[in-house]
């Protein structure tokens, strides 16, 4: 529009529209409004909260262990992850040991999660793009695993298997040769993904430099994981502030280069060989504890059934730990974990009684979504699909 | 690790000697307590400071205790990445008082600061934008606060006659139970029918 004079009758007023809340590609219930020069994006302002169920505030009235399954439902993509933040913290306050077997079903059920999520995410941004295959091929997998969950814990997604301590009961030795069986016909399908999408036409033109970020903003807008793993930031939690055993593990972290969402699609394609090899190992170190306990007994993790039988204090135990639940110690801890998103942290203010006196979760979508207008201002508005799929948004956790 | 944090509370304790309150490593996590209108200034040097470089803001929030004269902490998280440390900054915080807002510093505060503002009604001077976020539009009261019922004042339905959503008082068909499992022997005060007299 170079030397195109304007005048006042020709003048153009910004376009405003609502994205949203019931697109497809707005992955959940989010209200984009969004004001574009022609399809130039100008501004972008996210409005969020149609998901907030006042997790935070429930939580406040309610005991230590009935509050870890409202973990679940924060990112119901990977809900493991999220109860493993929140076990860490009680466990800090607690000082509570994780016996050695408990945490390797962790960390293998927290890697199972992180393919969950990157496969969904993955295939889904593909599908924003405008290919349909990749999230057929991806949740035939997914469902593979929703079963892995199943088998561990009885239910596919609100699993509440993550207890403080360890974890609720131990897997069965046939489950663990079938999780191993999958892990190593799971780079293959991989591969078949791959194919589809790394060297698409289609895909490169839709996210190569696409909202792309430099490290210093990735810092400034509080990024975590891959968002800033694909500007090329060495971080992941799991490596520089090893938790459970993952310092046991062998595993490489991925970095991009250029920081855009082809970069940080590569880096979740890569991301997903390396928990294979995570749970290719965590199958191994198991069985080498088979049979030892997965809970640490005390004060905040039930008596063994067996014991119940016979044992009057044991059956008072349950009784009470069940009832009145535990008590913690007073003080305040942030224990974070490295989730599929990012940094997902739990800040725990205890006041010594039964429940926790406050609790905020740290959401790694949330400073993500606050970035839209940072990172989207500029690009066409086809774009915007293309980043917020980048971001790997999920409204249970943004909203809480 | 804790000998690191030390280090750092030292640091940091000499630097800004007159903006610091209180340290405190515990949980082997540092906890500095400043003043609410030093933030800005401090959490600036926090971040550029060569020693400490906590350059990304992990989070804000708030915790209230009513019984308290200044009602409310305002708890801030930091990370450094160069360091591979966390600090937590607090302050006291009245309920009529203004926080100075970080956006300038950390533009990642935005969001969290208007969440506070939200779910507690802390008001930030100097926030560019500071609208409710997580709650309706149009809501009224701020929910994280203790006085605040967890069952909330309004409820929504779709009105079939007037074709639209209205508000409408909360009713419950049950009263919102609030068991108290908390042993007779540690803590609850229970009164025994009939015992009222006991201690006159």
């Amino acid at each position: 529009m170079e030397g195109d004079v304007l005048v006042g009758e020709q003048k153009i007023r910004n376009f405003n529209i609502n994205f949203g809340p019931q697109h497809p590609a707005a992955h959940g219930v989010l209200r984009l409004v969004l004001e574009l020069d022609g399809e130039i994006v100008e501004r972008c302002d996210p409005h969020i909260g149609l998901l907030h169920r006042g997790t935070e505030k429930l939580m406040e009235s309610r005991t230590y262990l009935q509050n870890l399954p409202y973990l679940d439902r924060l990112d119901y993509v990977a809900p493991m992850n999220q109860e493993h933040a929140w076990c860490l913290a009680i466990e800090k306050l607690t000082a509570t040991p994780v016996p050695r077997r408990g945490q390797l079903i962790r960390v293998l059920y927290s890697e199972i999660g992180r393919i969950l999520n990157h496969l969904l995410n993955v295939t889904t941004q593909a599908m924003d793009v405008g290919a349909l295959t990749p999230p057929l091929w991806g949740f035939e997998e997914r469902e593979k695993l929703m079963i892995f969950y199943e088998r561990a814990c009885g239910a596919r997604l609100h699993s509440a298997y993550f207890r403080p301590g360890g974890v609720h009961q131990d897997l069965p030795e046939d489950l663990i040769a079938d999780i191993a069986e999958w892990a190593r016909a799971f780079p293959q399908v991989l591969d078949d993904i791959e194919i589809l999408l790394t060297e698409n036409r289609i895909f490169k033109q839709r996210n190569v430099d696409i909202a792309v970020v430099s490290q210093e903003e990735c810092q400034a807008l509080g990024f975590s994981g891959v968002m800033v793993r694909g500007s090329g930031i060495a971080w992941d939690l799991r490596r520089s502030q090893p938790y459970e055993c993952y310092d046991e593990f062998d595993f490489r972290i991925p970095l991009g280069t250029n920081g855009d969402c082809y970069d940080r699609y590569l880096c979740r394609m890569h991301e997903m060989r390396e928990s294979t090899k995570i749970i290719l190992q965590a199958v191994e170190k198991l069985a080498s504890c088979r049979g030892e306990e997965v809970l640490t007994r005390g004060k905040i993790s039930p008596p063994r059934r067996a014991v119940m039988k016979t044992s009057m204090e044991a059956l008072i135990h349950h009784f009470k730990l069940y009832t009145e639940g535990f008590h913690v110690p007073e003080g305040e801890v942030y224990a974070a974990v490295e989730a599929p998103k990012g940094e997902f942290g739990v800040y725990l203010v205890s006041d010594g009684t039964n429940k926790p006196y406050k609790v905020k979760l740290r959401a790694p979508g949330y400073p993500h979504l606050a970035a839209m207008h940072h990172v989207c201002k500029g690009h066409m508005l086809a774009d915007i699909s293309a980043a917020l799929g980048s971001f790997d948004i999920v409204f249970g956790e943004v909203d809480r | 690790m804790d000998t690191a944090l030390d280090e750092l509370r030292e640091t940091i304790a000499l630097r800004q000697e007159r903006a610091l309150l209180a340290t405190e490593v515990r949980y082997g996590e540092l906890t500095l307590t400043v003043a609410p209108e030093t933030i800005p200034a401090f959490v600036a040097h926090l971040r550029s400071d060569p020693s400490c470089r906590f350059t990304t803001l992990i989070d804000i929030t708030a915790v209230d205790w009513p019984q308290r004269e200044k009602r409310f902490d305002v708890v801030y998280h930091f990370l450094s990445m160069h360091l591979n440390q966390r600090v937590r900054v607090k302050a006291e915080v009245r309920e009529d008082e203004l926080v100075p807002s970080i956006v300038d510093e950390f533009p990642s505060a935005d969001w969290y600061e208007r969440e506070v503002f939200d779910m507690y009604g802390i008001l930030f001077s100097g926030h560019p934008d500071l609208r409710r976020i997580l709650t309706d539009y149009g809501f009224r009261g701020y929910p994280l606060r203790k006085d605040f019922p967890t069952t909330g004042y309004v409820e929504v339905r779709y009105d079939e006659e007037q074709k639209r959503v209205v508000y409408e008082p909360v009713k419950l068909t049950q009263e919102y139970r609030l068991f108290d499992f908390m042993s007779p022997w540690e803590g609850a005060e229970y009164i025994l029918p009939g015992d009222e007299k006991k201690g006159a």
